[in-house]
Protein backbone atom coordinates (compact mmCIF):
# COMPACT_ATOMS: atom_id res chain seq x y z
CA UNK A 1 0.00 0.00 0.00
CA UNK A 2 1.27 3.31 -1.00
CA UNK A 3 0.74 5.75 1.52
CA UNK A 4 1.94 9.20 2.60
CA UNK A 5 2.89 11.10 5.30
CA UNK A 6 3.02 15.19 6.31
CA UNK A 7 5.21 16.62 8.64
CA UNK A 8 4.64 20.32 9.38
CA UNK A 9 5.68 22.86 11.72
CA UNK A 10 3.46 23.47 14.66
CA UNK A 11 1.77 26.33 14.95
CA UNK A 12 3.68 29.72 16.66
CA UNK A 13 6.86 27.91 15.73
CA UNK A 14 9.31 30.26 13.75
CA UNK A 15 9.73 29.44 10.20
CA UNK A 16 12.58 31.34 8.52
CA UNK A 17 13.10 28.97 5.44
CA UNK A 18 8.87 29.45 4.76
CA UNK A 19 9.50 33.57 5.71
CA UNK A 20 12.29 33.40 3.06
CA UNK A 21 10.51 31.65 0.32
CA UNK A 22 6.88 34.18 0.94
CA UNK A 23 9.28 37.01 0.67
CA UNK A 24 10.92 35.17 -2.67
CA UNK A 25 7.47 34.76 -3.89
CA UNK A 26 6.29 37.93 -3.29
CA UNK A 27 9.31 39.57 -4.83
CA UNK A 28 8.42 37.54 -7.83
CA UNK A 29 4.69 39.27 -8.36
CA UNK A 30 3.08 36.76 -7.77
CA UNK A 31 -0.05 38.39 -6.04
CA UNK A 32 -1.98 37.26 -3.24
CA UNK A 33 -0.05 35.09 -0.85
CA UNK A 34 -0.68 36.06 2.73
CA UNK A 35 2.14 33.28 4.09
CA UNK A 36 4.14 30.53 3.39
CA UNK A 37 4.95 27.43 6.26
CA UNK A 38 7.49 24.72 4.45
CA UNK A 39 6.56 21.30 5.72
CA UNK A 40 8.12 17.35 5.01
CA UNK A 41 5.96 14.71 2.39
CA UNK A 42 7.28 11.13 2.67
CA UNK A 43 5.85 8.74 0.30
CA UNK A 44 6.34 5.70 2.02
CA UNK A 45 5.50 1.56 0.27
CA UNK A 46 4.37 -0.56 2.89
CA UNK A 47 3.77 -4.02 2.96
CA UNK A 48 0.26 -4.45 4.42
CA UNK A 49 -2.79 -3.83 2.88
CA UNK A 50 -4.22 -3.71 6.15
CA UNK A 51 -5.50 0.10 6.81
CA UNK A 52 -5.23 -0.19 10.37
CA UNK A 53 -2.07 -1.83 10.65
CA UNK A 54 -0.60 0.10 8.16
CA UNK A 55 -1.91 3.33 9.91
CA UNK A 56 -0.69 1.96 13.57
CA UNK A 57 2.89 1.63 12.02
CA UNK A 58 3.28 5.21 10.37
CA UNK A 59 2.20 6.54 13.09
CA UNK A 60 5.28 4.89 15.69
CA UNK A 61 7.70 5.73 12.64
CA UNK A 62 6.41 9.02 12.86
CA UNK A 63 6.82 9.20 16.57
CA UNK A 64 10.20 7.44 16.19
CA UNK A 65 11.76 9.07 13.85
CA UNK A 66 9.70 11.57 11.33
CA UNK A 67 8.92 14.12 13.20
CA UNK A 68 10.01 16.11 16.03
CA UNK A 69 7.48 16.01 18.14
CA UNK A 70 8.88 19.63 20.24
CA UNK A 71 8.01 21.39 16.84
CA UNK A 72 6.21 19.40 14.72
CA UNK A 73 2.89 17.57 14.04
CA UNK A 74 2.68 14.80 11.75
CA UNK A 75 -0.54 13.42 9.60
CA UNK A 76 -0.96 10.32 7.84
CA UNK A 77 -2.92 10.22 4.77
CA UNK A 78 -3.88 6.26 3.18
CA UNK A 79 -5.36 5.46 -0.14
CA UNK B 1 40.19 10.12 32.40
CA UNK B 2 38.82 7.84 30.00
CA UNK B 3 37.49 9.32 26.87
CA UNK B 4 35.48 7.77 23.88
CA UNK B 5 35.06 10.11 21.01
CA UNK B 6 31.99 8.28 18.98
CA UNK B 7 32.36 8.45 15.23
CA UNK B 8 29.19 9.41 12.70
CA UNK B 9 29.31 8.68 8.84
CA UNK B 10 29.42 12.33 8.61
CA UNK B 11 31.14 13.50 11.55
CA UNK B 12 34.30 15.98 10.93
CA UNK B 13 35.40 17.06 14.20
CA UNK B 14 36.10 14.11 15.79
CA UNK B 15 40.24 14.56 15.53
CA UNK B 16 39.56 18.28 16.84
CA UNK B 17 38.25 16.66 19.85
CA UNK B 18 40.50 14.05 20.37
CA UNK B 19 43.53 16.31 20.27
CA UNK B 20 41.73 18.67 22.94
CA UNK B 21 41.23 15.37 25.33
CA UNK B 22 44.58 14.33 24.86
CA UNK B 23 46.41 17.67 25.36
CA UNK B 24 44.26 18.28 29.15
CA UNK B 25 44.84 14.40 29.84
CA UNK B 26 47.42 13.06 28.67
CA UNK B 27 45.47 10.62 27.07
CA UNK B 28 44.56 9.27 23.55
CA UNK B 29 40.33 9.06 23.72
CA UNK B 30 39.12 5.85 22.15
CA UNK B 31 37.03 6.34 18.73
CA UNK B 32 34.11 4.29 18.68
CA UNK B 33 32.31 3.85 15.88
CA UNK B 34 28.28 4.43 16.00
CA UNK B 35 27.86 0.57 14.96
CA UNK B 36 29.23 -0.43 18.18
CA UNK B 37 26.43 -1.03 20.61
CA UNK B 38 28.94 -0.84 23.94
CA UNK B 39 30.93 1.49 25.19
CA UNK B 40 34.77 0.27 27.12
CA UNK B 41 33.96 -0.67 30.31
CA UNK B 42 35.91 2.37 31.74
CA UNK B 43 34.57 4.90 29.66
CA UNK B 44 34.58 8.28 32.02
CA UNK B 45 33.35 10.89 29.18
CA UNK B 46 31.80 10.48 25.93
CA UNK B 47 32.26 13.25 23.26
CA UNK B 48 29.46 13.42 20.86
CA UNK B 49 31.64 15.87 18.22
CA UNK B 50 30.78 18.60 15.62
CA UNK B 51 30.00 17.39 11.54
CA UNK B 52 26.99 16.90 9.60
CA UNK B 53 26.51 13.55 10.66
CA UNK B 54 24.49 11.91 7.57
CA UNK B 55 24.52 15.15 5.61
CA UNK B 56 21.70 16.46 7.95
CA UNK B 57 19.18 14.63 6.02
CA UNK B 58 15.49 14.62 7.66
CA UNK B 59 17.23 17.00 10.89
CA UNK B 60 20.18 17.69 12.04
CA UNK B 61 21.04 14.78 14.25
CA UNK B 62 17.81 13.17 13.69
CA UNK B 63 19.24 9.54 12.15
CA UNK B 64 22.79 9.58 14.59
CA UNK B 65 20.58 9.91 17.35
CA UNK B 66 18.81 6.65 16.47
CA UNK B 67 22.13 4.89 15.95
CA UNK B 68 22.93 1.48 17.91
CA UNK B 69 25.66 3.06 20.06
CA UNK B 70 23.25 5.43 21.47
CA UNK B 71 21.50 3.02 23.52
CA UNK B 72 24.86 3.02 25.26
CA UNK B 73 25.14 6.39 25.70
CA UNK B 74 21.95 6.49 27.53
CA UNK B 75 22.68 3.87 29.61
CA UNK B 76 25.85 6.00 30.41
CA UNK B 77 23.87 8.88 31.25
CA UNK B 78 21.49 7.17 33.57
CA UNK B 79 24.77 5.68 35.45
CA UNK B 80 25.55 9.61 35.85
CA UNK B 81 28.51 9.62 33.22
CA UNK B 82 29.72 12.88 31.36
CA UNK B 83 28.41 13.52 28.31
CA UNK B 84 29.58 15.93 25.78
CA UNK B 85 28.21 17.02 22.69
CA UNK B 86 29.63 19.56 20.75
CA UNK B 87 27.54 21.42 17.52
CA UNK B 88 26.16 18.81 15.64
CA UNK B 89 27.11 16.39 18.88
CA UNK B 90 24.23 18.64 20.47
CA UNK B 91 22.06 18.51 17.95
CA UNK B 92 22.37 14.73 18.56
CA UNK B 93 21.54 15.04 21.92
CA UNK B 94 18.42 16.82 21.77
CA UNK B 95 16.99 14.59 19.16
CA UNK B 96 18.03 11.74 20.81
CA UNK B 97 16.46 13.15 24.27
CA UNK B 98 19.32 13.48 26.26
CA UNK B 99 18.36 17.12 26.29
CA UNK B 100 15.66 18.83 26.49
CA UNK B 101 14.73 21.72 23.43
CA UNK B 102 15.89 21.91 19.57
CA UNK B 103 17.81 23.51 17.43
CA UNK B 104 16.03 25.63 15.09
CA UNK B 105 17.64 27.16 11.28
CA UNK B 106 19.50 30.49 12.66
CA UNK B 107 16.77 33.07 12.42
CA UNK B 108 18.62 35.15 10.17
CA UNK B 109 19.06 32.19 7.44
CA UNK B 110 23.17 32.37 7.25
CA UNK B 111 25.60 29.78 8.13
CA UNK B 112 27.93 31.34 10.46
CA UNK B 113 31.14 30.96 11.17
CA UNK B 114 33.16 33.41 13.28
CA UNK B 115 34.55 34.11 16.57
CA UNK B 116 32.19 34.05 19.34
CA UNK B 117 31.87 35.54 23.18
CA UNK B 118 30.88 33.60 25.48
CA UNK B 119 29.63 34.38 29.14
CA UNK B 120 30.23 31.07 31.69
CA UNK B 121 27.17 30.89 33.65
CA UNK B 122 28.73 29.08 36.24
CA UNK B 123 31.89 27.56 37.62
CA UNK B 124 30.73 24.83 39.75
CA UNK B 125 30.29 21.92 37.04
CA UNK B 126 32.24 18.98 35.86
CA UNK B 127 32.78 21.20 32.49
CA UNK B 128 33.25 24.80 34.35
CA UNK B 129 35.68 24.61 36.89
CA UNK B 130 38.31 25.86 35.85
CA UNK B 131 36.44 29.40 34.42
CA UNK B 132 35.78 31.67 36.68
CA UNK B 133 31.91 32.36 36.91
CA UNK B 134 30.38 34.96 34.36
CA UNK B 135 33.76 34.79 32.82
CA UNK B 136 33.60 35.73 28.92
CA UNK B 137 36.07 33.25 26.86
CA UNK B 138 36.20 33.23 23.57
CA UNK B 139 35.85 30.38 21.17
CA UNK B 140 35.09 29.37 17.42
CA UNK B 141 31.15 28.84 15.79
CA UNK B 142 29.88 27.17 12.73
CA UNK B 143 26.82 25.89 12.13
CA UNK B 144 23.66 26.72 10.14
CA UNK B 145 21.11 25.19 12.95
CA UNK B 146 21.69 26.58 15.91
CA UNK B 147 19.02 28.53 17.11
CA UNK B 148 18.18 26.87 20.35
CA UNK B 149 14.53 27.03 21.25
CA UNK B 150 11.93 25.10 23.71
CA UNK B 151 8.82 25.65 24.84
CA UNK B 152 8.42 28.64 27.53
CA UNK B 153 7.57 25.84 30.27
CA UNK B 154 11.32 24.00 29.55
CA UNK B 155 12.95 27.55 29.29
CA UNK B 156 11.19 28.26 32.87
CA UNK B 157 12.81 25.36 33.78
CA UNK B 158 16.52 25.75 32.44
CA UNK B 159 16.54 29.01 33.57
CA UNK B 160 14.82 28.03 37.29
CA UNK B 161 17.55 24.89 37.97
CA UNK B 162 20.23 26.87 36.42
CA UNK B 163 21.20 24.73 33.61
CA UNK B 164 22.28 27.97 31.03
CA UNK B 165 25.88 26.43 30.88
CA UNK B 166 26.85 29.24 28.29
CA UNK B 167 25.15 32.52 26.94
CA UNK B 168 26.65 34.29 23.72
CA UNK B 169 27.58 37.84 24.33
CA UNK B 170 29.93 40.56 23.30
CA UNK B 171 33.71 40.89 23.98
CA UNK B 172 32.53 42.78 27.25
CA UNK B 173 30.33 40.34 28.88
CA UNK B 174 26.63 42.00 27.25
CA UNK B 175 23.96 40.06 25.86
CA UNK B 176 21.51 40.77 23.21
CA UNK B 177 21.54 42.29 19.97
CA UNK B 178 24.60 40.88 17.45
CA UNK B 179 26.00 39.41 20.17
CA UNK B 180 23.43 36.36 19.45
CA UNK B 181 24.49 34.98 16.08
CA UNK B 182 21.56 32.78 15.81
CA UNK B 183 18.28 33.87 17.48
CA UNK B 184 18.36 31.51 20.34
CA UNK B 185 16.35 31.92 23.07
CA UNK B 186 17.54 34.02 26.22
CA UNK B 187 21.19 33.38 24.00
CA UNK B 188 21.44 30.39 24.70
CA UNK B 189 24.56 28.59 23.71
CA UNK B 190 24.77 25.47 25.59
CA UNK B 191 22.76 23.40 28.75
CA UNK B 192 22.99 21.14 30.93
CA UNK B 193 20.74 17.91 32.00
CA UNK B 194 19.56 17.87 34.83
CA UNK B 195 22.25 15.81 36.91
CA UNK B 196 24.37 18.46 35.12
CA UNK B 197 26.86 15.34 33.78
CA UNK B 198 25.87 16.31 30.57
CA UNK B 199 26.59 19.01 28.32
CA UNK B 200 24.85 20.28 24.86
CA UNK B 201 26.60 23.38 23.07
CA UNK B 202 26.78 24.74 19.67
CA UNK B 203 30.06 26.76 19.78
CA UNK B 204 33.47 24.71 19.63
CA UNK B 205 35.81 25.01 23.06
CA UNK B 206 37.82 21.81 21.07
CA UNK B 207 39.48 24.14 18.46
CA UNK B 208 40.84 26.82 20.84
CA UNK B 209 43.41 25.23 22.90
CA UNK B 210 46.24 25.93 21.04
CA UNK B 211 47.83 29.96 20.52
CA UNK B 212 48.62 28.93 16.79
CA UNK B 213 45.07 28.63 15.77
CA UNK B 214 43.82 32.13 17.92
CA UNK B 215 43.33 31.45 21.08
CA UNK B 216 43.52 28.69 24.53
CA UNK B 217 40.20 29.44 26.07
CA UNK B 218 38.71 26.40 25.13
CA UNK B 219 41.36 24.36 27.13
CA UNK B 220 39.53 25.02 30.65
CA UNK B 221 36.51 23.37 28.94
CA UNK B 222 38.63 19.76 28.73
CA UNK B 223 40.97 20.89 32.03
CA UNK B 224 37.62 20.97 34.24
CA UNK B 225 36.41 17.78 32.92
CA UNK B 226 40.02 16.15 33.71
CA UNK B 227 40.24 17.27 37.33
CA UNK B 228 36.49 16.45 37.39
CA UNK B 229 37.47 12.80 36.76
CA UNK B 230 40.67 12.61 38.37
CA UNK B 231 38.30 13.74 41.92
CA UNK B 232 35.67 10.94 40.89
Amino acid sequence: MKARVFVTLKGGILDPQGKAIEGALKSLGIEGIESVRQGKIFDIDVATEDRRAASALLQSACEKLLANQIIENFAVELP
Amino acid sequence: MNAAVLLFPGSNREQDAIRAIEQATGKKPWLIWHGERSLPSRTDLVVLPGGFSYGDYLRCGAIAARAPIMDSVREHASRGGLILGICNGFQILVEAGLLPGVLMRNVNLRFVCRMQHLRVERNDTPFTSHYAKEQVIKVAIAHGEGNFEAESGTLNQLEGEGRVAFRYCDASGALGGAANPNGSANDIAGIYSQNFRTLGLMPHPENLIDPLVGGTDGRGLFESLTSFAAAA
